[in-house]
């Protein structure tokens, strides 16, 4: 870099371009928080401003964000952080006696009896306990140690977090780690940033989004030959397919990874977000302790879960955890390690995770209507869920799946090939294009395929159901069921949007 | 790897050399053979200490390090009823200040609990002003929730009160809240600069320059990032004060070796405690311009500052004011965040950061980088929003918050006096004045005897030392080579947060301890 001076002044560019930026930080994409929803984000500013636009209010249908689309807090949960926020409301009455026994728990847990102190950096040990309790239940009685568990800020914390542990080597012994596609794109962000190698292996859409383990021997085999894979990830209920596996497909693919000798990455934050008849939620962790000591003693896994999803919808207290099973006693002195670097998850996302994992129990003043909240806002998930994957396919040129869980539709869209051929003429993938024009002129915003991953040729958006709970609340004020006003608009769009581009030239 | 069983002895031992002579380049190594014993496969762990990310395993972080492992130790030994000599651990390693019984501000409660469960909003225990902040967060929050995700940068009147804040603090020289990036704790976004400012290779890697004594997150960072840490040493005998001089010797040596982009200063200093004179501050600008690196502010101390004389000036005010030569140049990033000051809570996660004159593309990079983690803890937002937008004068909580705020101020100023008089009577201890921040980081005299005692046990001296003092006493401090220290003197660094009492009777202990290590080992 040379440092020429003209007339005495320096005549410089900044110390930090992005010629000269960290390369890797450089191919981060993020889709669900790209350029549709900074557009989008533009658009209502400009409504507010006055600008006419076909519609009045910006959908966003691009983030699995339960409590900014309505849906409401549960009551006991923020009963009990109101308490641990302030405790003076302690000697209120107002408050059930059950509420103030888990506050008076988790801050005499604290240091100091505060939140706001830090706490330990794997997380307050009362709640790891919790946590474990709680694995326990879920699992029919497996045994889960609190010591394997670490409290994360969101799900997504952790799981950088032992993808960064995995990362090592050069050329073709670089760390490659397995992720569906599509593929929630905290993964493929999260390796670009690490300059891991990515290996794509597809879910058949024909199968409703099913895993298969051929497929993932064809994407291991052929990553062989530039890399040295390391780590499956799997995202179980599926995000943004929605698929459940079954128990079957679980085992085959723990013992897919304990033959070809890889780390297990089980992403199981919509867990309680199953809906489709005849599915099941199975954990990694329980399926792997079935399958008897050859894996159970073996296969070295982490699961995580979060606040953010399931009926609780906590997304902005960045709550979560992760359990570790078989790691080796060295590496998770390393992984202590590095999580004592940020010092602590925030402790209010701490609190409420213990809260979701020891919730009111039937004995106690707010079992009732915790489990009323509860039951309401699951039952109107799957409802939406239902709603949505019948409204998609009553459109010509959308296919739809069953959702069977967690909280989005994949369909696939059908465009024509002048839509095609004009996106590249403009510099766009085509699904990016369409879901452009579809912000623009129906102010709905949705997260091009593309932003995921999905098999070359075809095309999808990802749609959050959730946005349904908004356009019931509409349809109320309108008289206007929700089913007429979505299929209205899409079957609207895509007719336009497909008639256009197959008779203009 | 398996020998191709054609292969005749001759070929393996031939094979077996390469392989040996690539191993002794590399030191990669072979892959382990995939033993077969009766169809199991005898294979050890697919992640160990061996095959792990080798940046994370150069990660050091003293102040949540094996002496305060040991002191969880300890601590759960006396729960089980285990004998010490000592009925209590006392923490003085971290600066954790509500942990020390620090209370939080009543006014910043109040509002959380009201952000938390809305329907106290209707309740009449709460002032008026609470509710109004309470209300004015929820509104600008998604479906009026705490419980939704936030824009990735923040939430936005969040940001902007932000920008007023510096702006007031700054006096009146203007802040863009789109250049107001809200954080998870100062930590995350200091470390999500430095990610931004690393790239190239051998010599052209980025050299970030740290003082020593550092905060052990730098060093942590930069070893994670694999990026090339450069040192340059605060001057001890001046107060621990920044000369420019040894900027630039350091400096200079580091450009042999890695390409120097950024320049780190945490003032007031952790944990030396210092307070940057505006004079300084200038100096450090015009070098930094001069030099062309990146500066990056940690401000995180900017209200506490006790000794008389000593002001908190931000560097963005003296950039400013150095006129547009500077002001129009020279790239800044500065931190604060809600875990220290007055109000101590750390438990919340909150921080924010201002970046001055970056380049539009990398702010858009570092706008999409923070993305992937969706957004800060939306409670540790609206606290920040609270400490930038405390109450006002003629609002019902203003006496209370002033009153609170005042004591804790003046509380820990007393601290910092009383460590640094109470340090300085034991000989073997000398102790620079605690101008500012939460710490004391006396320099201690170590005995010859101990310090061979220390080799021998493979631990630095001031490490023994500290490990000794918690195993007697029960005190929890952090050595001195935790945060860097010139060679051959030693040091430790002990919060001044205990409450007055209980520090007296710390300070006490560690005097008796200091002056019978001294003996035991003379």
């Amino acid at each position: 870099m040379s440092q020429q001076a003209v007339n005495g002044v320096p005549c410089r560019g900044k110390v930090l371009t992005v010629e000269n930026m960290n390369p890797n930080v450089k191919r981060v994409e993020y889709a669900v928080r790209g350029p549709i929803v900074q557009r989008a984000v533009q658009i209502e500013k400009e409504l507010r401003e006055g600008v006419k636009k076909p519609f009045t209010e910006v959908i966003k249908a691009n983030i699995g964000d339960a409590q900014a689309m309505g849906q409401r807090p549960i009551t006991f949960f923020r009963q009990v952080l109101a308490l641990c926020s302030y405790p003076e409301l302690l000697e209120d009455n107002k408050f059930p006696e059950d509420a103030k026994q888990r506050a008076r728990r988790i801050l005499d847990a604290c240091g100091g009896h505060s939140i706001g102190a830090y706490s330990a950096s794997q997380g307050i040990e009362c709640i790891r306990q919790d946590v474990a309790c709680y694995i326990e239940r879920r699992d029919g009685g497996i045994p889960s140690n609190p010591d394997n568990i670490y409290l994360s800020t969101g799900a997504s914390d952790a799981i950088v977090t032992i993808l960064k542990l995995l990362v090592c080597g050069e050329g073709r012994d670089r760390t490659g780690v397995m992720i569906s596609i599509p593929q929630y794109p905290l993964y493929s962000a999260a390796l670009a940033d690490l300059a891991a190698v990515q290996i794509n292996y597809y879910l058949d859409e024909d199968n409703c989004w099913s895993l298969n383990v051929a497929e993932l021997k064809r994407a291991l085999n052929e990553a062989k030959q530039h890399c040295k894979p390391r780590v499956l990830c799997i995202i179980n209920p599926g995000n943004p397919t929605g698929q459940v596996q079954s128990r079957q497909c679980i085992e085959d693919v723990i013992r897919f990874a304990k033959e070809e000798h890889l780390f297990l990455m089980a992403d199981e934050v919509y867990q309680d977000n199953v809906y489709a008849e005849g599915c099941k939620f199975h954990s990694f962790k329980k399926v792997l302790f079935e399958m008897g000591p050859e894996y159970s003693s073996t296969v070295e896994m982490a699961s995580f879960h979060s606040t953010s999803k399931c009926y609780m919808g906590e997304c902005g207290f960045r709550g979560g955890y992760m359990e570790v099973i078989n790691m080796d006693p060295e590496v998770k002195a390393q992984l202590t390690k590095l999580v004592s670097v940020r010092l602590c998850p925030p402790v209010p996302g701490q609190a409420l995770l213990d809260l979701v994992v020891n919730p009111p129990q039937p004995d106690e003043p707010s079992y009732t209507s915790f489990m009323k909240e509860r039951t309401a806002v699951l039952a109107a998930l799957a409802e939406k869920a239902r709603l949505t994957e019948e409204i998609f396919n009553t459109v010509p040129g959308i296919t739809c799946n069953p959702v069977q869980g967690a909280m989005y539709t994949f369909p696939r869209i059908t465009l024509p090939p002048k839509a095609i051929d004009k996106a590249k003429a403009e510099g766009k993938v085509p699904d990016m294009f369409y879901c452009m024009k579809l912000l623009e002129e129906e102010g709905i915003c949705l997260v091009p395929g593309s932003g995921f991953g999905q098999k070359d040729g075809t095309f999808h958006f990802r749609f959050a159901s959730l946005v349904m709970l908004i356009l019931q609340k509409y349809s109320h004020s309108l008289n206007f069921s929700p089913f007429c006003l979505i299929t209205t608009n899409f079957s609207a769009f895509h007719g336009f949007f497909f008639l256009f581009f197959c008779f203009t030239s | 790897m398996k020998l191709p069983s054609s292969m005749n002895h001759g070929t393996a031992l031939l094979w077996k050399r390469r392989a040996l002579s690539s191993l002794s380049t590399t030191r990669r190594g072979l892959p382990k053979p995939k033993m077969s014993d009766n169809g199991t496969t005898s294979r050890g762990k697919v992640l160990t200490i061996d095959n792990m990310n080798p940046t994370v395993k150069k990660v050091e972080y003293a102040v949540r390090g094996p002496i305060v492992q040991r002191a969880v130790e300890l601590e759960k030994e006396l729960s089980e009823g285990m004998k010490k000599p000592f009925a209590e651990v006392i923490k003085a390693n971290i600066g954790d200040a509500q942990a020390m019984g620090q209370q939080p501000i009543t006014f910043f409660r109040q509002v959380l609990a009201l952000c938390s469960y809305p329907e106290l909003l209707s309740d009449s225990m709460f002032p008026e002003d609470a509710k109004s902040r309470a209300c004015r967060i929820l509104n600008s929050c998604g479906g009026n929730s705490m419980g939704a995700y936030s824009a990735s940068q923040g939430i936005d009147s969040v940001r902007q009160d932000v920008a007023r804040f510096i702006e007031r603090r700054d006096g009146g020289v203007p802040c863009d809240p789109d250049n107001v990036y809200l954080t998870t704790g100062a930590s995350d976004g200091i470390v999500t600069m430095l990610k931004l400012l690393v790239c190239g290779e051998g010599a052209t890697r980025t050299g970030v320059m740290i003082s020593i004594p550092q905060y052990p997150l730098y060093s942590a960072a930069l070893a994670e990032l694999g990026a090339v840490q450069i040192n340059y040493y605060l001057n001890e005998e001046k107060c621990w004060s920044l000369d420019i001089g040894e900027l630039q010797r350091s400096l200079d040596e580091a450009r042999l070796h890695c390409n120097p982009r950024a320049l780190c200063i945490i003032n007031p200093g952790n944990p030396t405690g210092q307070v940057q004179s505006r004079e300084c501050i200038e100096d450090v600008i015009r070098f930094a311009a001069k030099e062309r690196l990146f500066l990056m502010a940690d401000e995180v101390y900017q209200d506490n500052v006790y000794a008389e004389g000593c002001q908190f000036h931000s560097f963005k005010k003296v950039l400013f004011e150095m006129g547009p030569e500077y002001s129009e140049t020279v790239e800044l990033a500065s931190f604060h965040s809600t875990s220290k000051c007055y109000m101590g809570e750390c438990g919340f996660r909150g921080g924010y950061m201002e970046i001055i004159n970056m380049d539009n593309d990398v702010k858009d990079q570092l706008t999409k980088l923070l993305s992937v983690r969706l957004c800060s803890p939306v409670p540790g937002q609206a606290l920040m929003d609270l400490v930038v937008n405390p109450p006002q004068p003629g609002e019902p909580s203003y006496e209370r918050f002033i009153k609170e705020r005042t004591a804790t101020l003046s509380a820990l100023a007393e601290k910092a006096r009383l460590t640094e008089q109470v340090l300085n009577t034991v000989e073997g201890i000398r102790c620079n004045p605690v101008q500012g921040a939460m710490y004391s980081f006396p320099r201690i005299t170590i005995p010859e005897k101990a310090i061979q005692e220390a080799k021998k046990l493979g631990q630095q001296p001031d490490m023994f030392y500290c490990m000794k003092m918690l195993e007697e006493t029960g005190i929890c401090l952090v050595p001195g080579s935790g945060f860097g220290q010139r060679e051959g003197t030693y040091h430790f660094r002990m919060t001044i947060l205990p409450p007055t009492d209980k520090l007296k009777i710390l300070l006490n202990n560690v005097k008796e301890f200091h002056q019978r290590f001294t003996q035991q080992y003379s």
